[in-house]
């Protein structure tokens, strides 16, 4: 069953075309990860399927019900949604666990207990335990993108949406998010994920995407993305990470 | 950390050790010793010591002046409280997005420009003669109850673009991330976006408050006997302006408290969050 539908999903700032018709499905299950070069429009992308930025044209549907028909709650929709972003955007004036019980409260209305025995379990699960009392400006880089995941976890989604989750962090700090990110795909959980890790990528996807000038330029099995392009513009984007020496 | 421990200090010696300790001793001495050679050597001196420092006007008129500050105290306490309540309102309102509101927005522009137009005094003036004159039933006609009034129409225009200055400080993305996990945009202004918003304006919020203590003198030009009015009263009785220092002195002397308790929210919360 299909996770994520995007149709034809138009999106411009201004002039500037950002999104020019996409189509793309996710299915249950499945971790699909966006490539493309800055400004391609994946950041973009995610926002949208979260209405953070409204489409100007297109369909977006997660599960069975469709974010861009008239009269959707968006808030709903967002609490099975959960997004992860490049600068981890924590709370800054709140404790860790105040940080991701919030929304369970607030949103889901579950009682503080309830909350935090989710939080604590999920923060148990990855190596965060002693971090929930501190305020986030004292955690690492590394500690807060985790935190941040763990608070969408939170909200138990069904999907969960990761914008170059790594891309803010110091090198050595990557592993640690990246491992957080490839327990949750062998759980199973639904993911669109953006990134510039090439070989995490291609290790973690089920399916890659890659995205040009605001189109899908190509998609296929991270196999048949990375050993095999066929895309002209593909095997450029790819020739110049190589040159890089980040694949 | 470094920022923490700098901004706890009441006043910077601008050094460390017992050398600039010593320095800013002397230094200090030296310029207001001074200062007070100048005014004690000038020519007038002595009239003025006696109209304005005497000893004994001072004793007589203080417990009254004190007393009637009481009543300082409550306008500017009562004052407070329904401006913070009041200006947050209107700084909210001004940051409602769409269309649809804008009449609301357009609204809250109004009230701040008018009320931060107007010079206190008039406010004070027109609603403490105009408004119990009208004769109303059910309008309040003390004085008292139109003094506080205007200066929380005043003051809460001023405090309100406090508030929003802090509001708009608050980068989007921490709204994004709220509304992103499926908070309302109520929910996200009370929770997340306020809250930080208001403990970046402490400094400039506390100024204002500090401004409305000393404004709550004006309440005294439509009739309650507060310091400033007893202090009138106290100079007419003895020709001497000894009253007047007095209560300079009070008004000064609730200030300083204010102004370190300011200090010390900042430093407490800057620590907190390191």
């Amino acid at each position: 069953m299909s996770a994520l539908t995007l149709q034809d999903v138009h999106k411009s700032f201004g002039k500037v075309e950002v999104l020019k018709g996409i189509d793309l499905a996710v299915v249950e299950h499945e971790v699909v990860c966006m490539i493309g070069a800055s400004g391609s429009g994946k950041s973009t992308l995610l926002r949208c399927v979260n209405l953070l930025e409204p489409v100007d044209r297109g369909r977006i549907v997660v599960g069975d019900q469709e974010l861009t028909a008239r009269g959707v709650d968006v808030n709903v929709v967002r609490r099975r949604i959960g997004i992860v972003f490049q600068a981890y955007n924590l709370f800054p004036h709140m404790r860790v666990l105040d940080n991701i019980t919030l929304a369970p409260r607030k949103a889901l209305k579950l009682p503080r207990a309830e909350a935090e025995a989710r939080a604590l379990e999920l923060l148990e699960r990855f190596g965060l335990s002693d971090k929930r009392d501190d305020y986030p400006d004292r955690l690492s880089g590394g500690q807060q993108q985790r935190v941040a995941i763990v608070r969408a976890l939170a909200m138990r989604p069904d999907l969960m949406l990761l914008d170059e989750v790594t891309s803010a962090l110091d090198p050595e700090l990557v592993a640690e998010v990246l491992g957080v990110i490839r327990e949750l795909a062998s759980e199973g959980m639904t993911m669109l994920i953006a990134t510039h890790e090439m070989s995490f990528a291609r290790d973690i996807a089920d399916r890659v995407v890659f995205l040009d000038e605001g189109v899908i330029r190509e998609e296929g099995t991270p196999e048949e993305i990375f050993s095999a392009p066929k895309e002209p513009r593909t095997q450029q984007f790819l020739q110049r990470i190589i040159e890089a020496g980040r694949l | 950390m470094q920022a923490g421990s700098r901004s706890s200090k009441i006043l910077d010696l601008g050094g460390e050790g017992s050398r600039s300790v010593a320095v800013a001793v002397a230094s200090t001495l030296v310029f207001f010793g001074l200062v007070v050679l100048l005014v004690v050597n000038s020519a007038g001196w002595p009239e003025v010591k006696q109209a304005f420092f005497d000893p004994d006007v001072f004793r007589a008129s203080f417990p009254d002046i004190a007393d009637a500050f009481l009543l300082n105290v409550r306008i500017f306490l009562i004052a407070e409280v329904f401006i913070l309540v009041a200006a947050l309102g209107i700084a909210v309102l001004r940051s409602v997005p769409g269309p649809v509101f804008f009449p609301v927005r357009a609204l809250a522009v109004a009230y701040t420009d008018l009320f931060r137009g107007i010079p206190t005094i008039l406010v004070v003036y027109i609603l403490g003669f105009g408004a119990p004159a009208l004769q109303i039933q059910g309008v309040p006609r003390d004085p008292l109850f139109w003094g506080i009034f205007s200066l929380v129409l005043v003051y809460s225009a001023y405090v309100a673009e406090v508030y929003r200055s802090g509001i708009e400080s608050v980068h989007p993305s921490q709204e994004a991330a709220a509304r992103s996990l499926g908070l309302t945009r109520p929910q996200s202004l009370r929770y997340v976006i306020v809250p930080q918003a208001v403990r970046r304006v402490v400094p400039p919020l506390l100024n204002d408050f500090i401004g409305l203590q000393k404004d709550s003198a004006l309440v005294a030009l439509i009739g309650p006997v507060e310091a400033f009015r007893q202090s009138q009263i106290e100079v007419a009785g003895s020709f001497n302006y000894t009253p007047y220092v007095a209560t300079a002195m009070l008004f000064v002397l609730l200030t300083i408290p204010l102004a370190r308790f300011t200090d010390w929210l900042i430093a407490r919360d800057r620590r907190r969050q390191r």
